[in-house]
C-alpha cells in the first residue's frame, strides 16, 4: 500500500518523527489562539517558502494536498461577506490552510515505519501494565495488506456487475463485498493460528 | 482472539474499501460516499467493543499517514481540517452502534440495526463532527449545524443500507455477525 509520504527527499525526511510531531501540535495551538489577519498571512508565506525550499514540485504536491478545502474557504468567505467582516473571514480561512499545510508537511516528511514507531513508544505504558500491543501492530500491518486486497476485489465485483447489467454498480455489490471481507478474515484467522498464533508476549 | 483480530483488521480495511466505491449524488446536489456506512457496519456487525476498535485502528492508520479517506485524503492534515470532527467520532459512532445492536434484542435485526446506526452512525458522529467544524472554523453551534444539514438525508438513507446489509450478512455468514452471536 502507498503511504502518503513524498518520495522527493528533503532535510525534514530525516528528522525524528516525535519531535516533528510535538512541533506540530505546538504551532496548531499557536496558529488557534491567533486571529489577525497579517499573522496567519506570514505563517502561509512562510510555510509556501518551506515547501518551495524542497522544489517546486514539492511545492505543487503541497498545493494539491490543501486543494480540496477550497469548498470551506469559499463557504467561510460568503459567509463573512455576509455579515461584513471580510478580515476575520480571511484570518480563519488562513488558518485552516496553514494548520492543514503544516500536519501534511509532517506526513510528507515522515515514513510509515517511523510513525508506527511513534504509535509503539506512545503505547509503551500498555506494556508496562502488562498489556500486549502486538496486537495493535498486527492489525496494522494486516490493514496495510488487506486494504489493497479487498479493493482489487471490489474492482473485480464491479466488472461482474458491468458484465451482466447496463447500469452501474452502486451499492448492489456492498453485500458481496462485506461477505468477501468476512471470509477473508475468517481464512487469515485460520492461517495465524497454523503459524503458532498470537502470543501474548509484549 | 486471531479471529477477533483479523475481524477488526478487515473491517477496517472495509471502511477504507467503501471509499472507493463511487460516490452519487442526491436530489439537491449533495455527493455522499459509502465509507461513513462502514462505520456503521462495524458496529452493527462487530458489536460494540471489536466495531469500535476496528473504526478507530482505521482512524490511526489515517493519522500514520495512509490515503484510506475518500478521494484518497489522509495524513495529520484531516485532523486540522473542519471534518475532524466526524473523523474522531467514528470509534464512538461504531461503538454506540454496536451496543445498540447487543442489547435491544426485540424486533427484527434489520429494523434495529437502521436504528441503532441512526443514533450512532449518524446523531454521535453528527455531534461530533458539529463541534470540530465549530471549532476549526470559528462558528457557533447553530452556524455549524446548519454548514451539514445537507448531508443528514444522505446519511439516513446510508443508515437504512446498514440495517439492510447486516440482515443480509446474517443470512449468509451468521457466525460472523458478533453483535448477535
Amino acid at each position: 500500500m502507498i503511504s502518503l509520504t513524498s518520495p522527493i527527499r528533503t532535510r525534514a525526511h530525516s528528522w525524528r518523527a516525535g519531535p516533528k510531531l510535538l512541533a506540530l501540535c505546538v504551532a496548531t495551538v499557536v496558529l488557534f489562539s491567533q486571529n489577525s489577519i497579517t499573522f496567519h498571512f506570514c505563517v502561509l508565506a512562510l510555510i509556501a517558502s518551506v515547501y518551495a525550499s524542497a522544489g517546486m514540485t514539492f511545492l505543487r504536491f503541497g498545493v494539491r494536498r490543501v486543494w480540496g478545502l477550497w469548498p470551506f474557504v469559499v463557504m467561510v468567505m460568503l459567509w463573512h461577506g455576509i455579515t461584513h467582516e471580510i478580515a476575520l473571514g480571511g484570518a480563519i480561512s488562513l488558518r485552516l490552510l496553514n494548520a492543514v499545510a503544516l500536519a501534511n508537511l509532517v506526513t510528507l516528511t515522515t515514513k510509515l515505519s517511523d510513525m508506527i514507531k511513534v504509535i509503539r513508544f506512545l503505547t509503551t505504558p500498555l506494556r508496562r501494565f502488562g498489556l500486549s500491543t502486538q496486537q495493535l501492530e498486527l492489525g496494522i500491518a494486516l490493514v496495510v495488506r488487506f486494504t489493497p486486497v479487498l479493493t482489487e476485489k471490489g474492482s473485480h465485483l464491479s466488472d461482474a456487475w458491468r458484465a451482466r447489467s447496463p447500469k452501474r454498480p452502486k451499492w448492489h455489490i456492498v453485500v458481496p463485498f462485506a461477505v468477501l471481507a468476512i471470509d477473508d478474515a475468517e481464512y487469515v484467522a485460520e492461517a495465524i493460528k497454523a503459524r503458532g498464533g498470537i502470543q501474548n508476549k509484549n | 482472539m486471531e479471529r477477533n483480530l483479523t475481524l477488526i483488521a478487515l473491517f477496517a480495511a472495509l471502511i477504507a474499501a467503501l471509499g472507493l466505491i463511487p460516490s452519487f449524488t442526491l436530489a439537491f446536489g449533495v455527493p455522499i460516499t459509502a465509507q461513513s456506512m462502514g462505520v456503521m457496519l462495524c458496529g452493527t456487525v462487530l458489536g460494540a467493543k471489536r466495531g469500535g476498535l476496528a473504526a478507530l485502528l482505521f482512524v490511526v492508520l489515517v493519522a500514520l499517514g495512509l490515503p484510506l479517506l475518500a478521494g484518497g485524503r489522509g495524513g495529520l492534515g484531516v485532523f486540522a481540517s473542519p471534518t475532524v470532527g466526524f473523523l474522531i467520532s467514528f470509534p464512538i459512532g461504531a461503538f454506540v452502534t454496536g451496543l445498540l445492536v447487543e442489547k435491544l434484542r426485540f424486533g427484527s435485526l434489520g429494523v434495529v440495526a437502521a436504528a441503532a446506526s441512526v443514533v450512532g452512525g449518524v446523531i454521535v458522529v453528527y455531534i461530533f463532527g458539529v463541534i470540530g467544524m465549530s471549532v476549526v472554523l470559528d462558528k457557533t453551534i447553530p452556524e455549524a449545524t446548519l454548514l451539514v444539514t445537507a448531508f443528514i438525508p444522505g446519511d439516513l438513507i446510508k443508515a437504512i443500507a446498514a440495517g439492510a446489509i447486516t440482515v443480509a450478512l446474517y443470512k449468509a455468514r451468521p457466525n460472523s455477525v458478533l453483535s448477535r452471536a
